[in-house]
C-alpha cells in the first residue's frame, strides 16, 4: 500500500504548472489529494509524474463579482463551509458539503479536484449542475471557459486536456426570494450519495418565476431536470397549494436514465430519485429568505 | 533512482530536518523517519481515520499527505497531546475514565480529530460528536464509551478555560 515511485513536481504557478502538464508525459495533479492519494496507495494509478497544485499561489479563495461567486480551484471545501459570501449567496453549498466525506478530509479535498474527478455520485458536481457554473480551464495556448453541461464527457471524464489546469469556478447568483433543497441517501454518512438532488426555487407574488433541480449519483454524469424546471413556473411554492407541482416533478424524476450496479438497481435508483426530488423541492420552499 | 526532497518541518513543537523519498506519506514518515509510532496506519487510503494527526491544526489524514507537502507546516500527532508535565489531558483523561478505547488502535485518530474539533465546536450535541468521529472507526468500543468521553472533555475544557 505504498505508492510506486514518480518525479515529484511542486509549481508555485498555474503557468508553471501547465507547462510542466505540457513537457511531461503521463503527470497526474495533486490537489487534495482526497482520491488521488488513495488511488496512488493502492497503484490503480502509477504516474511518471505527480504536479502537486499545494503551493500555488492565487487559484485558491473565494470572491463576490457582482453577479457570480468566483471560486478558487484549490479552495478546500472546508473554505466553502466556512465562507460569509457563500453562505449569503449560495447557502446551497455549505448544505450540501455536510455530506462530502469527513471533517478531515474536507480540511485537505478541494472544489476543483472533485470536480475534475468527476465521481457520478459526488456532491460537488450535482451542485455545479444546479448552477450550471461556468469553469475556467489554463492551458498552453491561455485560458478557456467551459460550461458545466458540457463539462463532464463520459463516466469521470471531464472535458479538460493532459495540459490543462482547473483554475476555477464561477457560480451565478441567483437573487430574489430564492431557496434551497439538497438531499441524498446513502448507507453511511460520508459515504457517497447513492442518488443526490439538489434544488433552487425563486418566488415572486407566490408564484414560481424559477426552478433547477438536479439529481447526482443516479447516472454518469449529473441530470438537470429541464422538463420539470419548466413546469414548476407559475405554481405555488406551497406543497399543500401547488395542486400536485412537486410530485409531478417527482414522477419526472422517476422517469430518468439510472445506472445499475452490483449493490443498487437502475429501479431503485429512480425511486430514489423521485423521492429525493420532492424532498428538495419543499425543503427549497420552506427556506425562501431573499439571499440565496 | 529514488526521487528525494530536503524538508523541515515541526512536529509537537520540535523542529526536524530530513531527507524524504517524495512518495513517502505523511504517516510514514512520522513512524519510520522520526519514530512516533503513536499514529497508526490502518486502512492507508482514507477510509478508517486512525491516521488522523493536526496539520497546522486542522484535522487531516496522514495516510492521504505526503511528507513533502507538510514542508514547512506545523505538525501535532498523538505524542504531541499530553500536558507539559507528561499527565493526560482532560479528553486523554476522559477517555481514560469513560472506557473510550480497548486495543487502542483508533484512538490516536480519534484523539487528534477530537482535539480540533473541540476547539472549534467547543459546545457539542452528541449528534455533532457522532457526526465528528463518523470518519473514525473502532472496531471495539461501540463508540459509546468514545461520545462520552468527548461530551465530558468538552464541560471539563469550558470550565477550565
Ligand atoms: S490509514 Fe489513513 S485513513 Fe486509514
Ligand atoms: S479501541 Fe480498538 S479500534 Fe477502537
Amino acid at each position: 500500500m505504498k505508492p510506486a515511485p514518480f518525479t515529484y513536481h511542486d509549481p508555485t504557478t498555474a503557468d508553471e504548472a501547465v507547462a510542466l502538464l505540457a513537457t511531461h508525459e503521463d503527470a497526474k495533479i495533486l490537489a487534495g489529494g482526497q482520491s488521488l492519494m488513495p488511488m496512488l496507495n493502492m497503484r490503480f494509478v502509477v504516474p511518471d509524474h505527480v504536479v502537486d497544485l499545494n503551493r500555488i499561489d492565487g487559484i485558491a479563495g473565494v470572491r463576490d463579482t457582482g453577479d457570480s461567486i468566483e471560486i478558487g480551484a484549490m479552495t478546500r471545501q472546508r473554505d466553502l463551509m466556512r465562507d460569509g459570501v457563500i453562505a449569503a449567496k449560495a447557502p446551497i453549498i455549505p448544505a450540501a458539503l455536510h455530506w462530502v466525506g469527513h471533517f478531515q478530509t474536507r480540511n485537505r479535498g478541494t472544489i476543483g479536484g472533485s470536480l475534475c474527478h468527476l465521481d457520478p455520485a459526488a456532491e460537488l458536481p450535482c451542485l455545479m449542475a444546479l448552477y450550471d457554473a461556468e469553469l475556467t480551464v489554463q492551458g498552453p495556448d491561455g485560458a478557456r471557459k467551459v460550461s458545466f453541461a458540457e463539462w463532464p464527457l463520459a463516466y469521470m471524464l471531464p472535458s479538460i486536456g493532459p495540459d490543462e489546469l482547473l483554475t476555477s469556478v464561477s457560480v451565478p447568483h441567483w437573487g430574489g426570494n430564492t431557496g434551497h433543497g439538497f438531499v441524498e441517501f446513502s448507507r453511511r454518512h460520508g459515504d457517497f450519495a447513492i442518488v443526490a438532488a439538489g434544488a433552487l426555487l425563486t418566488v415572486e407574488g407566490g408564484k414560481i418565476t424559477r426552478a433547477a433541480i438536479s439529481i447526482g449519483g443516479a447516472d454518469v454524469r449529473p441530470i438537470r431536470l429541464t422538463d420539470a424546471e419548466t413546469a414548476l413556473v407559475g405554481a405555488a411554492p406551497d406543497a399543500a397549494e401547488n395542486k400536485g407541482a412537486f410530485k409531478a416533478a417527482a414522477e419526472i424524476a422517476r422517469g430518468i436514465e439510472a445506472m445499475s450496479d452490483a449493490y443498487v438497481s437502475s429501479a431503485y435508483r429512480q425511486r430514489l430519485a423521485a423521492t429525493l426530488v420532492e424532498r428538495a423541492l419543499s425543503a427549497a420552499a420552506k427556506n425562501l429568505n431573499g439571499s440565496a | 533512482m529514488a526521487d528525494t526532497r530536503d524538508i523541515e518541518l515541526t512536529v509537537n513543537g520540535e523542529s526536524h530536518a530530513a531527507n524524504v523519498e517524495t512518495r513517502t506519506s505523511l504517516g510514514d514518515f512520522l513512524r519510520h523517519g522520526l519514530g512516533l509510532t503513536g499514529t497508526h496506519m490502518g486502512c492507508e487510503h482514507g477510509v478508517c481515520g486512525a491516521c488522523t494527526v493536526m496539520v497546522d491544526g486542522e484535522a487531516v489524514r496522514s495516510c492521504l499527505m505526503l511528507a513533502v507537502q507538510a514542508n514547512g507546516q506545523e505538525v501535532t500527532t498523538v505524542e504531541g497531546l499530553a500536558e507539559d508535565d507528561g499527565t493526560l489531558n482532560a479528553l486523554q483523561a476522559a477517555f481514560w475514565k469513560h472506557h473510550g478505547l480497548q486495543c487502542g488502535f483508533c484512538t490516536p485518530g480519534m484523539l487528534t480529530s477530537l482535539t480540533a474539533f473541540l476547539r472549534d465546536n467547543p459546545d457539542p450535541s452528541e449528534r455533532d460528536v457522532r457526526e465528528a468521529i463518523s470518519g473514525n472507526i473502532c472496531r471495539c468500543t461501540g463508540y459509546q464509551g468514545i461520545v462520552d468521553a468527548a461530551l465530558d472533555a468538552a464541560k471539563t475544557m469550558q470550565k477550565g478555560s
